[in-house]
């Protein structure tokens, strides 16, 4: 995020959610949103589904999925046309403005109204009411990113807050709601096959050779593979060994079908795991790990904030910190890797990483950061960490504006399957649930997995609500519970990924982003069929 | 600017400060039982009046604006059986069964009875002609109207700070009552299971279920940040015997002390599992099941088998992936692994996914 939770919740005049539904996937941030909104804040909704804050906010443009470019670049036809924009901002902060500006062109409200399946008169509507605000922050989430032009919809976005002049402010900004705890964090600390932590570009001149000093060792200078872009290749045996840190790609990858086949492709699978996932059965070597209460270290949140995360208890049994199981491997494999203890490690990245150069657990647990944590980039031990981005300059120097066109979704409805299938997440469970379903009222609330399915739909199907139906893709067949409403829109559903009984992933489309090969779990073709 | 007197002592407050925020600014403890700041601010208990001079009522701290020249007496005789009489008065409707109530040792109402010596109501309460129903059909939450005090601070909890009214006040007669969503139909309410109106009860009135399996001094709390989203938030871990018997949302800069369901009631039942795997297990190549290791087979086994991939096919053969639920240290040491000994820059996290 560029910005704090705080200032978009507390200093904002309008809220602008695309594709994020912070009451189930964040639901504390959700909670603040629902504070804002009754203390005056204005809501526009961007969203498939007539989710909970639809029916708050004041504007709710429930457009087809997979259409979010040409609803932002709508919204910046309409601020050009009517002159709403910011022109000392675009003028002084940024360039490339004349791209977008011609790209939109002939994105009018009528042709976007049809794109998007919205009403040309309230997209004019919302462009005004989001312009014209002194503070709106655009808040998006994996309804954005999870589409084959998932980057492109983050840019275009980017795009609309530099028309307008909302960053580098107090109440504005992009800002992208995180999902795990800490991909942030794992972002930020260099799991990533072209950058070094603290998003040090391995083909920068001078950055392989800084670690190479550093770490005092020679190092591949090339790019590696994105794990997504992994799987087809542990299928075509370039990749033959695989190490796995506490993640279950069998349950949250697309086309699971897919993965169990690279997954057993391999010739040696090692997973350090808490319990016995769907993914850990396949593995050669399992090496317990520990979870987030039995080991000291930090995570990093949605808004750049390192805080800190405490041992509490011990488990009985021979689990080791993850630390000690990598730096074992690193030793045993003859790199001469001490063990340290996470405070130890941190100094390390702060060594290494410019943008964590002044954090420190010593500095974390201290009176003068007294529990807040540390925003970085925080360059220095007197650095005071940076709540918002981009002030007075953007950290590249001027903003870029990269035009986006709207390309429709890789598998889209078709006479074999003729309905659109979205999926998500749902407040009790985050997830594979390997966490939230070993509690036993979580359980109790959420049990099952369910496809919420459009009522006229459902009638054409003769299916009833809590009927159990068959639901196929291409790619796979699962059951699970209808819950018929008009949440979604007619030839659209929605299901949870949570779950092992009718994982939505056995149907989702593998077909990737083409810069960030994030999946397009959010569009994919399906039938649904009564159970006979 | 405005200045008064309190207990003697010359105050400067602002002009939209109250009595109790400028005893506060003095570090004058004036006590308070239905008061949350911004939250419940409706002098509904008053257990915080004061005696202001030339004016004949007892005003409620909590919601009395100062003003110029105002003389406040938090502690005279008048003010102290005040106070005696409203804990009376609220003790009259309390069962106390102080020994069975989860809240014991941490309630409010008890402490206050405690400081100002009131052990037994001298009234009847008139609250006790009312059929009110526990409720505790819900999963995690349930509500002892026998234990209310009646603040609201729950249902203003529900209604400013989670935003979701799912707790309202209801009528019955002349009485005004809670209604907790936590009864058979709790199914079908808007209630999210944040816990946010337990953690805010002064009382035993609504807890979480899992309260009564421990007894607050018994336990210890380890600060922490929440282990599902992004949201970063702080909660205490609550432990007892090594074991974490509850959570509670701490005043963290993204959740100013708010927990959600996952948080508070989902983020340490799995700890200790029976199913945790705790020793290292390598499969059995002809029986396909995974057996038992020690740490050093199964290092052994990991570093030679990748090493020799590497020496066969090159460093780019291999893979290792980081957990976007652990920590940055962990997650730093894992990519170092991949590029230092794996020879390969294929490292990634679930970001993508």
């Amino acid at each position: 995020m560029t910005n704090t939770i705080y200032d978009i919740t507390h200093e904002s005049d309008v809220i602008m959610l695309v594709g994020s539904n912070p009451e189930h996937a964040h639901p504390v941030i959700g909670m603040q949103i629902r504070q804002a909104v009754e203390k005056g804040t204005k809501l526009i909704v961007v969203d498939p589904r007539e989710i909970d804050l639809a029916k708050k906010a004041d504007i709710h443009l429930k457009l087809r999925p997979g259409t979010n470019v040409a609803f932002a670049n709508g919204m910046m036809h309409i601020i050009i046309e009517e002159g709403l924009l910011d022109e000392a901002f675009i003028h002084e902060r940024t360039e490339n403005f004349e791209a977008v500006k011609e790209a939109v062109r002939e994105y009018t409200p009528d042709k976007v109204a049809g794109i998007c399946g919205i009403d040309a008169d309230i997209l004019r509507e919302a462009a005004r009411m989001y312009a014209t605000a002194d503070r709106a922050p655009i808040l998006y989430c994996l309804g954005v990113t999870e589409h084959h032009t998932g980057t492109e919809g983050v840019m275009s976005l980017s795009n609309l807050a530099m028309l307008t002049g909302k960053l580098g402010r107090p109440g504005c900004g992009v800002n992208p709601i995180r999902g795990q705890n800490n991909v942030q964090g794992a972002c930020d600390m260099g799991a990533s096959p072209n950058q070094f932590p603290g998003y040090q570009n391995i083909i920068a001149p001078g950055i392989v050779e800084k670690f190479e000093k550093a770490w005092n060792t020679t190092l591949n200078p090339n790019v590696g593979v994105k794990a997504t872009d992994c799987f087809p290749k542990m299928i075509t045996g370039e990749i033959k060994g695989l190490f796995i840190f506490g993640e279950d790609p069998v349950r949250t990858d697309p086309n699971t079908a897919h993965v169990i086949h690279a997954l057993k492709s391999l010739d040696f699978f090692v997973i350090d795991e808490l319990f016995m996932t769907e993914t850990a059965k396949l593995a050669d070597v399992i090496l317990p790990g520990r979870s987030y209460a039995e080991k000291e270290g930090t995570f990093t949140n949605t808004e750049r904030r390192v805080q800190r995360v405490r041992k509490a208890v011990e488990i009985a049994g021979e689990t080791r910190p993850d630390t000690w199981i990598f730096t074992e491997i690193m030793r045993r494999m003859g790199y001469p890797q001490p063990h340290l203890t996470p405070a130890e490690i941190m100094e390390e990245i702060s060594l290494v990483t410019p943008s964590f150069g002044g954090i420190s657990h010593e500095r974390l647990d201290s009176k003068e950061v007294d529990g807040r944590g540390l925003q970085w980039p925080c360059f220095s031990k007197d650095h005071p960490g940076t709540p918002i981005m981009h002030e007075g300059k953007f950290s590249r120097g001027l903003g870029y504006f990269r035009p986006a066109e709207y390309k429709c979704s890789v598998e889209l409805p078709d006479e074999e399957y003729p309905l659109l299938l979205m999926t998500g997440r749902i407040l009790y469970h985050y997830n594979a649930c390997a966490m939230t379903d070993r509690t036993e009222g979580i359980h109790q609330i959420a049990p099952e997995s369910f496809i919420e399915m459009n009522t006229n739909d459902a009638l054409k199907l003769g299916i009833r609500n809590e009927e159990m139906v068959e639901i196929s893709s291409r790619r796979g067949t699962i059951a699970a519970k209808a819950h018929v409403s008009d949440k979604t829109r007619e030839g659209e559903c929605w299901m949870p990924f949570h779950y092992i009984e009718g994982g939505a992933n056995w149907l989702t489309n593998d077909a990737l982003d083409g810069i960030s090969s994030t999946p397009e779990y959010k569009v994919c073709a399906i039938k649904v069929q009564k159970i006979k | 600017m405005i200045c008064l007197n309190i207990d003697g002592i010359a105050v400067e407050a602002g002009e939209d400060m109250t009595i109790l925020e400028a005893a506060q600014s003095v570090n004058i403890r004036i006590p308070t039982l239905c008061y949350m700041k911004e939250v419940n601010e409706i002098g509904s208990c008053r257990m915080c009046v004061v005696e202001v001079e030339g004016m004949n009522k007892l005003p409620t701290a909590c919601n009395t604006l100062v003003k110029e020249g105002m003389h406040v007496q938090t502690k005279s005789e008048r003010v102290i059986e005040a106070r005696k009489t409203i804990l009376n008065l609220l003790l009259s409707n309390h069962h106390r069964g102080c020994f069975s109530c989860p809240q014991n040792g941490e309630c409010e109402l008890q402490e206050l009875c405690y400081e100002y010596g009131v052990e037994e109501s001298r009234y009847v309460g008139t609250r006790k002609k009312i059929e009110r129903p526990v409720k505790d059909s819900h999963p995690f939450l349930c509500y002892h109207p026998e234990l209310c005090i009646h603040c609201q601070r729950c249902v203003n909890t529900c209604a400013k700070v989670t935003g979701r009214k799912a707790i309202t006040l209801g009528k019955t007669g002349m009485f005004n009552i809670i209604e907790a969503p936590f009864g058979a139909d709790w199914d079908t309410t808007l209630c999210e299971s944040c816990g946010n109106c337990a953690q805010a009860c002064p009382t035993g009135a609504i807890t979480e279920k899992r309260k009564k399996n421990y007894r607050g001094w018994e336990t210890k709390r380890v600060r922490t940040t929440c282990p599902h989203c992004a949201t970063g938030c702080q909660m205490d871990l609550i432990v007892k015997d090594n074991k974490i018997v509850d959570v509670e949302g701490a005043d963290g800069p993204s959740n100013h002390g708010l927990l959600c369901v996952k948080g508070r009631s989902a983020s340490f039942d799995f700890i200790d599992q029976e199913d945790r795997i705790r020793y290292p297990l390598i499969k059995n190549k002809d029986t396909g099941e995974f057996e038992r290791a020690t740490w050093d087979e199964a290092l052994d086994l990991v570093a030679s088998k990748f090493t020799e991939l590497r020496e066969n096919y090159g460093g780019e053969a291999l893979a290792g992936f980081a957990c976007s639920r652990s920590t940055n240290e962990d997650v730093y040491m894992l990519q170092k692994m991949v590029r230092t000994v794996f020879e390969s820059n294929n490292t990634d996290n679930c970001a993508r996914v």
